[in-house]
């Protein structure tokens, strides 16, 4: 068969037609499906039917699909492809907008809780390191005021009071000194607080000639509660004083600032 | 184009293979008949009518009969040339002037995006006398050579490749 001559004679459009008879028709089914190019020449054929017939239409007639739906009674949502996929989506949609804001409102919510929750241990947390810290004081203080009170408890400790002196009469303190200790505790709660930039120094004196060791200043006069402090001392004292000094304390006492003064009985 | 596939699942009665075949070919189909009818509603009715009988009558296309837009460009003619029986059609068409498809593509303005509108109004103006009526009888209509030959009174062997002619010319305008 001569391919191009078949073509060129006009059989294939009127096989697009349908204007053959039944024989000829056979005859171009025959054709086509041994000849690729035949049923591709066909193809075109009908592509540019398709287009001259569709121009011929008024307009598009999608409405009219709707009513063939009605009348072949097409349950709706198999029919629609569009609308269907649309409603199908929505469903879906509907339920995942639900499910995704039922998700964010728990979320929310255990997110406030869980706050909450952090919040109350944080705050637990810092309760308890406070109480730990007040016991922890506490013990402190109780083996403090414990030694305190075996100092004083004991019969080989020496107490020597010290008196008011011109400067701040209603001014006195207190030395307890463990000579073998060689520990002096002064009990300073009798003494005003010192002026800002001034600082109490306490001495050990020798009277004969008159010579003042420097046991120590009372630097954090302020901050200790009981106010009494403790001092090594290897000194052979005979007194003690305490005078007010510039603050880090000097080299000698200023001893028109004495505050307080005792001797030692021995 | 013509989908093998999609034609199997109409026929085991899908619906969504038809409503695409009705997307596809819809709008051909209504052309075709509305170049019969020349009246919107008549032809919006026979539209009707001939997809329901693709939807029913599916299972009696097959491949070996031709193409699917001719069996179902055969349906459509059919039923449209039964409604020109109609008193319907016979009253409608008291003022009707126009013959061919031609004259619905010069007054037609709008035309769907499946369609090449430049290329078309393109072959209107080039479309020579003869093809006009060669195409309106022949695809439009549904004649048979011999019919076209005798109404248009020329010889049967010609007819053939006088529309081969005047649809190599649509091709050449819509570049298929």
């Amino acid at each position: 068969m001569n391919i191009k001559q078949y073509i060129s004679s006009g059989i294939l459009e009127l096989y697009v037609y349908g204007a053959l008879s039944e024989k000829e028709n056979a005859e171009v089914y025959e054709a086509l499906k041994e000849h690729p190019e035949i049923e591709e020449e066909i193809k075109e054929i009908e592509k540019s039917l398709m287009q001259l017939s569709a121009a011929s239409a008024p307009y598009n007639p999608e409405s009219v699909f709707n009513r063939i739906k009605d009348k072949l009674s097409f349950t709706n949502n198999e029919v629609d492809v569009i609308p269907i996929t649309r409603k199908r989506t929505n469903w879906t949609a509907y339920i995942g907008w639900a499910a995704s804001v039922a998700l964010l409102i728990g979320l929310f919510v255990q997110f406030n809780k869980n706050k909450d929750l952090r919040q109350q241990v944080v705050k637990s947390q810092i309760d308890q390191i406070l109480l730990e810290g007040k016991i922890n004081l506490a013990e402190e203080n109780l083996s403090k005021a414990k030694t305190l009170l075996s100092v004083l408890r004991d019969k080989d400790i020496l107490q020597i009071p010290l008196q008011a002196q011109k400067i701040d009469p209603t001014a006195h303190a207190s030395v307890y000194w463990d000579k073998e200790k060689q520990t002096a505790y002064i009990d300073v709660a009798g003494l005003p607080t010192p002026p800002p930039g001034k600082v109490y120094q306490v001495w050990s004196l020798k009277l004969d000639p008159l010579t003042p060791t420097s046991l120590g200043i009372l630097d954090t006069f302020n901050e200790n509660e009981t106010k009494i402090f403790s001092f090594t001392n290897t000194n052979e004292s005979e007194a003690f004083g305490i005078t007010l000094e510039p603050e880090g304390g000097s080299a000698s006492p200023n001893l028109e600032q004495l505050y307080t003064l005792g001797v030692v009985e021995s | 184009m013509q989908s093998n596939e999609l034609i199997l699942q109409l026929q085991q009665k899908n619906e969504k293979a038809f409503q695409r075949i009705y997307e596809m070919y819809a709008e051909n189909i209504f052309g075709v008949i509305y170049n019969i009818l020349r009246d919107q509603n008549l032809s919006e009715e026979v539209l009707q009518d001939v997809f329901i009988k693709v939807w029913n009558k599916a299972d009696s296309y097959s491949e070996k009969k031709g193409r699917f837009f001719t069996w179902m460009l055969n349906i459509a003619r059919n039923a449209a040339i039964d409604k020109t029986r109609s008193v319907a059609f016979k009253n409608s068409q008291q003022n009707q002037t126009a013959d061919y498809f031609v004259d619905i593509l010069e007054e037609k303005s709008n035309f769907s995006g499946k369609i090449d509108a430049i290329g078309i109004k393109k072959y209107i103006n080039v479309l020579e006398p003869i093809c006009k009526k060669v195409i309106d009888l022949l695809f439009f209509k549904g004649f048979t050579q011999k019919e076209a030959s005798e109404e248009l009174d020329i010889p049967i062997g010609t007819i053939k490749t006088r529309n081969r002619i005047c649809i190599d010319k649509l091709r050449e305008v819509l570049a298929v």
